[in-house]
């Protein structure tokens, strides 16, 4: 498969994307903020970091960016695109995942590593889901608190579109576990077609046993068998 | 002349830094405030105050400077 | 625009004293004007010469056979790791800054560390810090904590530079002066390293980053003053801010510059912005240099030429580039959107010229600014206090305390507990490098293919990169230098090494930064040259030379004097993946073993001289520190690499602050799973009686050379027998197991729940700054 890596200025996690894309022995490449087409790939990721220095607002700049208008345009055609962290945030305030990404409740930026609980495990990011339903990766945000009014919630838990959630050790979604303050301990979401996710955690930081955990593979393994089944290479 | 743009959290929307520095005051022995909301506060130079530019500001406000799901903002000209 | 006159009181409030005024008369056979005094006022600081301790400076070792850039040369040293791979490190201090406004303090010192890696070609991997609070218990040190740490993550977590490794201590010597030194260190090929050096008579001298505005004028200046209340409250407008944004786009557009070998030389602008970065280059290449300061990118109308020369406005640097390929520079610096100016060229005349309206406003001989300035021999005397410290007998101590109740107040104790509350507001997981978090004894760095600078974009994965894994160490215990400056220096060096061994990694190299009082006080001068001899005997003897540092004085407050404290900061190479070691203990049955002897009986204090039960539990700063013998911690140090690297050590972790008990109780619990996740591993210890050593003195005291080892029930023949061979102390102590930590010592016995040990340990921090 052939993923490219949104590069932003100030990103920087846009390495790891790449990095970890490659060691699953896949393909990958930078698409530079000031293209203005995708061009020929089979799925996006939206990297993390702090895209324009995260003024203003977390990815209030980054979506006006040329690619984010290419963006748009790949997923309305049913590209798969996947957020993380920043990119979840980027991908929220172009209006391509509901809801918002507020400062964390304890007002720390907070890297550890926490457990997810994947609340639905038939889409196309979470389809390789381990028997316990739940991996272990690592956070590194300062507002990765995910807030969406009661009717947008409604309406994700209806669809299902809840991705994954803080949870402890056994897969429970307790206050303990919710790092930063997510309503309903919201870690990703996705689109209503379901070919659009973000996460706050990295799954691209936990794909080596080496670096602490390899259980966020699962994330990008989901969206290869996705796209093999699509008959993409 | 200047447009004074002032972005709050809604108040739907928890504000933990408010609760921090309501806290802080009450610490500080500050009585007497009820709630503190912090946003943010944007001060832009501009040539008029015409409804059309008052539109296209707004516009740019709701668009860009705040972000509605969270956010909302009042805008004054000076 | 009017200059003001140079009057002698305007010459003493450059810093500069008559004897260095009439120096510079003396050089230009006149007077300089306004601009040239703040220009030499900051050149001939202590931050840019080292003019009050170059002569010690000499002792550190500085060679080796893995040495490419040595110490001095450049912005940072480089040192080998093989197959043409090469490190840049470093660590600077931002002391006064931090303690005017902690958070932009420790940002630009996180920001100026992270430029002086990539000035030299290399991307820089990873960051570290060494930090020093007063007590917690005042409202200002909480503020000044606070402000650091949320300063130095928001810095590297923007930048994207994981934070991996350091240290806090907090003791009321610091109140009021706080310490920050920050680390960085960076990868690259042999054939990239790029020199700070005006090659190229002709060249043209590119400005690039943001504009110049009144930011942090004459800070390098600033940092070399007692600072007073007055002169903290005048200096608050003097501290620069910092846009890690910026810098991000700085290192990818000058690292993407640098691989076209356009650049012919490159400067970051530190402390005296332009001026420093100007007469280096020229000094450096043997060349001149001029430039316009019309065409520099200005921030604020009106700006005098003295502003400009000594602003200390960030994110800046100085790039040389061969005459003809501008367009390059060009080409690059506008793809990141970063301003960029032609500022000068690069001239044979040996002089740093400068121009401002059409003006020659600084005419001086490049070379004598940045090398010549006056070198004292300060005069030093033994501190009177040591009188007494040195006097404290075992008998006079108490020593009445119930082992079972002292350590979890050690354990609570700042100095001592977790430091999670500050490593959690580090991104140390980004560039998927971290090999070892924060939480161990050293953070284990994994170089790989995208840790270089250069495009490798177009590369396959293939799997075919030589990875490397680094550790690194940053560590002093300045109660101990305190207490005894030449032993101190060389604990610092003894306890960094021992601490990367324990990670399975050989020492490379090191870096310094020697924090201490105002040098014209011989008392603390005395400190400095005990101290610093103390640090080179050990660098020496653990073949780790020193490949640059930075020396911070005049660390007063109206309290007196900080401790002196040399923060060693050690890198180490670790031969494969599998060698890297954990301090946790790892599995029910594993045997626990002390290597080292269990306490040094030769020293009268038995280790607890300067020790953290003292101060803790007897309120006490006072004694002699532990004695380090090199030679035993370098047989116990290739003992244990060599055990981890036939694979049979499961744990590894050295007894430091709070002794053997501490040492014990956090291989227990110190494994951080994951949020609110702990693991605890119980451990079952008997210690065999040693005569005249009480339980207090056996659980807590310090003595040096201790490692706690795990390795499983099989291999305890092999390696007993193995320990004989080599003649080195090993000894069966327990094994894991249980839900308790349980010693024995001789007829006592004492146990403790971890989950209450864990928490007093955990939370300490967090719990105090509520």
């Amino acid at each position: 498969m052939r993923f490219s890596v949104l590069q932003f200025p100030g990103a920087n996690s846009d390495q790891d994307c790449l990095h970890a894309v490659r060691v699953l022995g896949h393909e990958a490449r930078y698409l530079w903020h000031k293209e203005s087409e995708i061009g020929g790939t089979d799925a996006v990721l939206v990297p993390g970091g702090f895209s324009y220095g995260d003024y203003l607002r977390a990815g209030a700049i980054a979506r006006f960016s040329p690619i984010m208008q290419a963006l748009v345009r790949f997923a309305n055609e049913g590209g798969l695109v996947l957020g993380i962290c920043n990119g979840f945030q980027i991908l929220c305030e172009a209006g391509l995942l509901p809801g918002a990404l507020i400062r964390n409740r304890e007002l720390h930026f907070r890297c550890e590593h926490v457990f997810l609980k994947i609340a639905n495990p038939e889409t196309p990011f979470t389809r390789v889901a381990p028997d316990s339903g739940v991996i272990r990766v690592p956070i590194a945000h300062g507002e990765g608190c995910y807030f969406a009014d009661q009717e947008t919630l409604s309406r994700l838990t209806e669809s299902r579109r809840i991705l994954w959630q803080y949870c402890d050790q056994e897969g429970t979604p307790s206050e303990d576990a919710n790092p930063n303050g997510s309503v309903q301990n919201i870690a990703g979401v996705c689109n209503e077609k379901g070919n659009v996710a973000g996460l706050m955690p990295h799954p691209e930081r936990a794909c080596e046993p080496v670096i602490g955990s390899a259980e966020g593979a699962s994330v990008l393994e989901s969206m290869i068998q996705t796209l093999s089944e699509r008959g993409q290479h | 002349m200047k447009a004074k743009i002032t972005i709050t959290p809604k108040k739907a929307v928890l504000d933990p830094q408010g609760k921090a520095v309501l806290n802080a005051l009450e610490h500080l022995g500050y009585d007497g405030v009820g709630d503190v909301r912090v946003g943010k506060y944007l001060e832009l130079d501009v040539a008029s105050d015409s409804p059309e530019f008052r539109r296209t500001l707004d516009e740019a406000c709701h668009r860009f400077l705040s972000n509605p799901v969270i956010e909302d903002y009042h805008v004054e000209f000076e | 625009m009017v200059e003001p006159e140079i009057t002698p009181e305007l010459v003493e409030s450059h810093g500069l004293t008559d004897d260095e005024y009439q120096r510079i008369q003396k050089l230009l056979g006149r007077s300089p004007n306004y601009t040239e005094l703040g220009v030499f006022s900051v050149m001939w600081s202590e931050h840019c010469s080292y003019k009050n301790t170059r002569p010690l400076l000499k002792q550190f070792p500085t060679q080796g056979p893995g040495v490419l850039v040595g110490a001095g040369e450049e912005n940072a040293g480089i040192l080998d790791i093989g197959d043409g791979l090469a490190i840049a490190f470093k660590i600077e201090s931002h002391n006064h800054p931090s303690a005017v406004e902690p958070f932009q303090g420790a940002t630009t010192g996180v920001g100026g560390i992270l430029r002086d890696i990539f000035t030299m070609g290399a991307r820089p991997i990873c960051a570290a810090n060494s930090l020093r609070f007063g007590s917690l218990e005042s409202a200002e040190v909480r503020r000044l904590f606070k402000g650091v740490v949320a300063g130095i993550g928001h810095y590297g977590n923007c930048f994207g530079v994981p934070t991996v490794a350091g240290e806090v201590a907090f003791d009321p010597s610091y109140e009021g002066n706080p310490l920050v030194n920050a680390f960085a260190l960076g990868v690259l090929r042999h054939e990239q390293i790029a020199r700070g050096a005006a090659k190229g008579v002709g060249n043209p001298v590119f400005y690039v980053g943001p504009a110049t505005g009144r930011d942090g004028l004459a800070g390098a200046a600033f940092a070399s003053q007692d600072l007073t209340e007055e002169s903290a409250e005048q200096q608050r407008g003097a501290v620069q801010v910092g846009d890690p944004f910026m810098e991000k786009l700085l290192l990818e557009a000058c690292l993407e510059l640098l691989a076209t070998g356009a650049v012919a030389g490159i400067q970051d602008m530190g402390a005296a912005g332009l001026t420093c970065s100007t007469c280096e280059t020229a000094a450096r290449g043997g060349t001149g240099i001029e430039i316009e300061l019309n065409r520099v990118p200005q921030r604020s109308p009106g700006m005098s030429p003295y502003e400009i020369m000594l602003s200390e406005s960030q994110e800046r640097m100085l790039i040389i580039v061969h005459r003809g390929r501008e367009d390059e520079v060009k080409r690059i610096f506008d793809k990141w959107d970063l301003p960029w100016a032609e500022v000068g060229f690069v001239t044979d005349s040996g002089r740093m010229v400068v121009r401002h309206e059409g003006r020659v406003v600084v005419d001086l001989p490049a070379r004598e600014l940045a090398d010549e300035a006056p070198i004292y021999q300060r005069e030093s005397r033994r501190p009177a206090y040591l009188d007494e410290t040195e006097s404290l007998t075992l008998d006079s101590l108490s020593l009445a305390a119930d082992p079972g109740e002292v350590l979890p107040r050690l354990l609570a104790w700042p100095t001592i507990a977790s430091k999670n509350w500050v490593y959690r507001q580090y991104d140390y997981t980004v560039r998927n490098g971290t090999a070892l978090f924060p939480g161990s004894d050293a953070a284990v760095l994994r170089v790989k293919e995208d840790s270089l600078p250069g495009l490798v974009e177009g590369e396959a994965y293939d799997g075919s990169f030589p990875e490397k894994y680094l550790a690194i160490s940053l560590d002093c215990n300045a109660v101990y230098v305190y207490l005894d400056p030449y032993e101190g220096g060389k604990l610092a060096v003894a306890e960094a090494a021992r601490n990367l061994a324990c990670s399975g990694a050989i020492p490379l190299g090191a870096t310094d930064n020697l924090n201490y009082g105002n040098p014209h006080d011989p008392e603390l001068f005395w400190q400095l040259k005990e101290s610093v001899r103390g640090v080179a005997e050990a660098c020496a003897f653990f073949q780790a030379p020193v490949t640059g540092g930075n020396v911070s004085l005049y660390n007063q407050n109206p309290g007196g004097a900080i401790d002196p404290t040399p923060v060693i900061g050690l890198v180490g190479q670790i031969e494969d993946e599998d060698a890297i070691t954990s301090q946790w203990f790892k599995e029910e049955g594993d045997v626990i073993l002390l290597l080292g002897n269990p306490v040094d009986q030769k020293d009268p204090l038995l280790g607890l001289g300067g020790s953290a039960y003292l101060q803790v539990i007897e309120g006490l700063k006072s004694g002699r520190p532990p004695r380090v013998c090199l030679e035993e911690e370098k047989q116990i140090a290739d003992a244990l690499r060599g055990w981890i690297g036939s694979g049979v050590v499961k744990s590894a972790h050295d007894c430091s602050e709070g002794g053997l008990a501490v040492a014990l109780s956090e291989a227990c619990f110190s494994e951080d799973h994951a949020r609110q996740t702990p693991r605890f591993r119980g451990a079952q210890v008997a210690l065999d009686p040693v005569a005249g050593v009480d339980a207090g003195a056996m659980l807590f005291g310090e003595s040096q050379g201790r490692i706690i080892v795990t390795v499983e029930r099989a291999f305890l023949p092999k390696v007993l027998g193995q320990a004989e061979i080599l003649g080195v102390p090993l000894k069966e102590i327990g094994s894991v197991g249980g839900e308790t930590l349980t010693i024995e010592y001789g007829e006592a016995s004492y146990t403790w729940d971890l989950r209450s040990l864990h928490e007093a340990w955990w939370t300490s921090i967090e719990r105090r700054l509520e």
